[in-house]
């Protein structure tokens, strides 16, 4: 039998139903992966007994007919994601104790499918971060790294323990949510896979919030069509999440053809930044003449406001975190700090000092700043604004073209801690990637190539509103014209 | 408390001030279910039991609207006359306290749901006074939390947080502690009418935050002071002339006021400064992004303007002007809807008993509700729709006395014992034989046997001692153990004494 | 526009999050660089242009007004760090 944990999630669904081999072995290797990886520091809670249940019951259900095409698949998923009786934690000291007595919907919708749950992955403290360093559980080391020089990567952020789960084959996919870039940034940091399906398209029921109207979960994997068999699982109107939209979830597989015959690509210009290094820019147009190879027409589009995405996202998220996690308040769950003699108030500033790491606790100060009175129009009501240009520009782009191709993140892994001191290079990670987020957009970040050290760069594929089959389907033909085969030396290992 | 106090016009050493009052009326919706849960509105109950996850912010939670809430707070801006907004957004109006479990709660804050409206209130002297509604809008209630169960802690209970309030806000148009007494009265008489809060003060379902400031009058407005959540008219009544008399005392000594939160103490008849409010506030309100606008068609305004009954004002007019009734019948019998429809129910069915027109029927029946009715109910500690007798069994005493079978004064003896055992009129005038004696025969012999007993005052009276009437009237009742038809009696002395 | 020090002691008393004299300097002037980031977006022109509300456009959605939930204290208390008879409980407020 080859090494199960190598396989590809429609691999082992197919395997799992042909009988070659069971979701009890497919699991078993998969935490055999893992246990022989913690040093990378994916995951915050292991779930290897549940596993082992589940996939014994994945079986059953293999044997009578009954699977679906999750079923015996062990995954790794984000620890924003509630899980009911297990300890659910936002990477955060905050909710290190905090055990959920509820499910989230999408990870309900992965356990009806019969899902198979390995652990709870590390991520950046409430989402917040390009890096996967300001987790309280400590950073997650990428797989990949530069030989000669050994030193340890960041994986990116902030779903970066689910990303390093899938890229070093301890799991077979995974599940993160993004927000401002955090499924893709850290897909094309580790080269995996990573989608952001439309804002309503996955219920956020359940997901610990981070900026409600910008949180998307989403699938990583290793292929294009992992992720299309992950997303027609998770995806699903929910009745509990007002934001949730009530749409047909289609056959996502279906649209992968690989034939761009009739379609136009977009190229925006204002994604070519000075200093970008070349390597992107090479890959970035080698992208182009694989998507016309397969048949489109490429045309260059602008996109003007793409440079007020991410100043504009630094406003709007804050502001809404800095509300979403006033409940934590060392009241009704989560972190109590309570000094001597101390009054509410006390309590308030003493748990929430204690309990937030340093760049949470940047981000709620920027955001109760920018909300206060007198700045409100200043700030939140012109990020608003110009959020409506991000959109409006995306809008009228697709009324030319089909789909739009950039670069996923301005460079390759880089080294854990080179950029933590600096607030600002570390939010730019994300200029790609936060103008889909704002404007609720579907986006796909495929593993395209590597750069001069031998690290994986993404290319990324936005399309309209709800039309996540087009992006899978422009994803793919990109996928198989990379033919992007490259792994990570299993150095951990040695 | 003086006479120019209870006025509005307080007199200082320096001149007359004047009271500015503006009132932010809470009504706790009346629904089943929460604004944004599925967890039970229902009162009391083990604490934290009402609570679902969503109540309790736990984290992941999202807010979905009910839309019996939204129907109820469309149908209230119907009743006030109120501008109702098709699109209007909920905010999140961010502070941090104990029993605020999300840090923050949802309201509405530049788009409410509903916009201007009016009211008019009606004073004792029997006049009347528009007062202005700024708007109304949807939101959050809190949790509760109790500060004296244990010596260090405050417990916290959700059972009420995330339950549909409506905030119902003023304009600063009341001048004296009875207008906002009046206004409170109404519009809660309103509100009750349509269904749309139950107006429990004591159970807190209504509560309002007085704003007082006091100014020279026809001046501008002074700085104001909320007086939060207080529970019962007499209070808002009472915290009212307090702090206006504390803000004349300041200034009159050359002090300012300072803009404030106060609690009233009804104990001690104060208001004070709440600890807890003492640092200025910074609610940071930004459109709620787990929400979407709040948006309707014509056709639910249109279905919430059809369910509305007719309201308050709309029936006493109608009471006036078709049934004859006096202002002040009117006004008593519609302060509570259950009123009305009771006195409605009691004047159909006299009109079904005596075959006479409603108009001839409704003074008599409105003064027989207001008066001996209601009496009987006061006394009883019970409402309408608790009554033993039912407005048709009301309507079969007043027919009686209508048809001469009984007097008006037996009519309350009757009256009491139908209260008492729920027996029907003409069960216990059978029973007790009341019935009283109309027979003009046996009347005529009674009254010349008593004018034949008493010479001396038929004399008299004869010589123009007019008064002794009531003597050989009284004569007759005693004869015939009260139950002379009282109205034959007169006719038949008359009849014998002038001749 | 850019905030001193009183400033950010405000803010951080806004948000609840005790902040120590010593790193106030540093987060005044790390505020101060972000928000200078953010004044670029001064550049867009955005006369009549609506703020958004929603990256979505549909309606808000409305639920019947019927109790779904509730009678599950114990599980809204189970994570709760002090409890007492059924409350919740934090340190005594003062009105």
């Amino acid at each position: 039998m080859s090494d199960l944990t190598k396989l590809t999630i429609a691999q082992a669904r197919d395997g799992l139903k042909t009988r070659d081999f069971t979701s009890l072995e497919l699991t078993e290797a998969n935490i055999r992966a893992a246990e022989a990886a913690t040093e990378l520091n994916i995951y915050i809670t292991e779930t290897y007994d549940l596993a082992l249940q589940q996939a014994k019951l994945a079986d059953d259900r293999l044997a009578d007919g009954s699977a679906a095409d999750l079923t015996g698949i062990p995954l790794a998923i984000k620890d924003l994601f509630c899980t009911k009786g297990i300890k659910t934690t936002a990477g955060s000291h905050m909710l290190d104790e905090f055990i959920p007595t509820y499910e989230s919907t999408v990870t309900a919708n992965l356990f009806r499918d019969g899902a198979i749950l390995l652990g709870k992955t590390n991520m950046d403290e409430f989402a917040m971060g390009s890096s996967n360093e300001t987790s309280f559980f400590g950073p997650v080391i990428n797989p990949w790294r530069v030989e000669k020089e050994g030193k340890n990567l960041v994986p990116g952020g902030s779903s970066g323990g689910s990303a390093a789960a899938v890229a070093a084959r301890t799991a077979l996919g995974a599940i993160g949510t993004d927000t401002g870039g955090s499924i893709r940034q850290p897909g094309s940091l580790t080269g995996t896979v990573g989608l952001k399906p439309s804002y309503g398209r996955c219920s956020r029921w359940g997901v610990i919030a981070f900026a409600s109207s910008l949180d998307h979960p989403g699938p990583i994997t290793r292929t294009v069509r992992d992720a299309a068999i992950m997303l027609s699982s998770m995806a699903s109107y929910d009745e509990k999440d007002s934001t949730s939209v009530e749409r047909k979830v289609p056959d996502y597989e279906a649209e992968l053809t690989g034939d761009l015959k009739g379609m136009t690509i977009g190229v925006p210009r204002e994604y070519r930044l000075e200093g970008m290094a070349d390597e992107i820019e090479k890959l970035w147009s080698a992208g182009a003449d694989w998507l016309r190879d397969a048949g489109a027409t490429i045309k260059d589009i602008s996109l003007p406001h793409t440079k007020y995405a991410l100043p504009a996202y630094y406003i709007v998220a804050p502001a809404e975190a800095s509300s979403n996690l006033a409940r934590y308040d060392g009241v009704r769950y989560g972190l109590r700090e309570m000094p001597q003699g101390g009054d509410l108030d006390a309590m308030y500033e003493a748990t929430r000092a204690a309990g937030f790491g340093a760049e949470t606790r940047r981000r709620l100060i920027i955001g109760t700043y920018v909300l206060s009175a007198g700045y409100y129009d200043a700030y939140y009501l012109k990020a608003q604004r110009v959020r409506q240009r991000i959109a409006e520009d995306f809008n009228s782009a697709f009324k030319d073209v089909d789909a739009i191709l950039t670069p996923t993140a301005p460079n390759a892994a880089f080294p854990i801690g080179d950029k933590m001191d600096d607030p600002i290079a570390m939010y730019l990670n994300d200029i790609f990637t936060v103008p889909a987020d704002m404007a609720g957009i579907p986006a796909i970040s495929v593993p395209a190539g590597l750069d001069n050290q031998g690290l994986p760069l993404g290319l990324q594929i936005m399309g309209p509103a709800f039309e996540e089959g087009v992006v899978l389907k422009v994803a793919y033909a990109l996928e198989k014209a990379a033919a992007f085969d490259a792994v990570p030396k299993e150095w951990w290992k040695a | 408390m003086n006479e120019a106090n209870r006025s509005g016009i307080i007199q200082g050493a320096t001149g007359e001030w004047e009271m500015v009052i503006g009132l932010e009326v809470h009504a706790q919706v009346k629904s089943n279910a929460k604004l944004f849960s599925g967890a039970a509105t229902e009162f009391g109950g083990e604490p934290n039991n009402h609570v679902s996850l969503v109540d309790a912010a736990m984290p992941g939670m999202l807010p979905v609207i009910n839309r019996e809430c939204v129907r109820q707070a469309v149908r209230t801006g119907l009743a006030i006359g109120a501008k109702i907004n098709k699109f209007s957004i909920f905010d999140r109006k961010n502070y941090f306290y104990a029993d605020l479990p999300q840090g923050y709660q949802i309201s509405q804050f530049k788009q409410p749901v509903v916009g201007e409206g009016c009211l008019t209130i009606e004073l004792k002297d029997g006049s009347t006074k528009e007062i202005g509604i700024e708007r109304l809008h949807l939101e959050q209630d809190a949790g509760k939390s109790l500060h004296d169960q244990h010596p260090d802690l405050t417990y916290v209970d959700l059972n009420r947080s995330g339950v549909a309030l409506m905030e119902i806000v003023s304009m600063p148009d009341m001048r004296t502690p009875e207008e906002a007494g009046a206004y409170v009265r109404k519009l809660r008489t309103i509100l009750r009418y349509i269904g749309s809060c139950d107006g429990n003060m004591e159970e807190g379902s209504m509560r309002a935050d007085v704003n007082v400031s006091v100014r020279r009058a026809g001046a501008e407005l002074g700085t104001r002071c909320e007086i939060k959540n207080v529970n019962s008219i007499r209070f808002i009544m009472q915290a009212i002339r307090y702090e206006a008399q504390r803000q004349v005392d300041i200034l009159e000594d050359g002090g300012t006021i300072e803009q404030q939160t106060r609690l009233y103490d009804p104990g001690k008849g104060e208001t004070r400064a709440m600890r807890s409010k003492e640092e200025a506030h910074d609610y940071r309100y930004f459109p709620d992004p787990d929400l979407l606008p709040l948006e309707f068609d014509d056709d639910f305004i249109n279905e919430a303007r059809e369910s509305l009954p007719e309201l308050p004002d709309v029936r006493k007019a109608r009471l006036e002007e078709t049934l004859g009734l006096n202002a002040y019948n009117a006004s008593l019998l519609v302060a509570e809807k259950e009123n009305a429809d009771y006195y409605e129910a009691l004047l159909s069915a006299f009109e079904g008993l005596t075959g006479k027109p409603a108009t001839e029927l409704a003074t008599t029946a409105a003064n027989w509700v207001t008066g001996d009715f209601f009496g009987l109910l006061n006394k009883a500690g019970k409402s309408v729709s608790e009554s033993p007798v039912g407005p048709e069994a009301g309507a079969g005493l007043l027919a009686l006395v209508a048809d001469g079978t009984i007097s008006g004064r037996t009519a309350k003896d009757v009256f009491e014992i139908m209260f008492e055992t729920g027996k029907a009129a003409d069960v216990i005038v059978d029973e007790q034989g009341l019935k009283q004696v109309s027979d003009q025969g046996e009347l005529e012999a009674i009254i010349a046997r008593i004018i034949a007993d008493n010479p001396g005052q038929v004399e008299q009276y004869k010589g123009g001692k007019d008064k002794l009437f009531g003597f050989f009237v009284g004569q007759v009742m005693k004869a015939t153990g009260g139950k002379a038809n009282p109205k034959l009696v007169n006719e038949l002395l008359r009849g014998t004494l002038d001749k | 526009m850019s905030v001193d020090k009183n400033t950010v002691v405000k803010i951080a008393h806004l948000a609840r999050i005790g902040v120590e004299d010593k790193n106030l300097d540093a987060m005044t002037a790390e505020l101060n660089n972000i928000l200078a980031w953010i004044e670029q977006l001064n550049e867009v022109d955005t006369e009549g242009v609506e703020p958004m509300t929603s990256a979505v456009e549909t309606k808000l959605r409305w639920r019947q007004d019927e109790v779904t939930d509730g009678g599950k204290s114990e599980d809204i208390l189970k994570n709760a760090p002090e409890s007492e008879c059924g409350f919740f409980a934090v340190p005594k407020v003062l009105e």
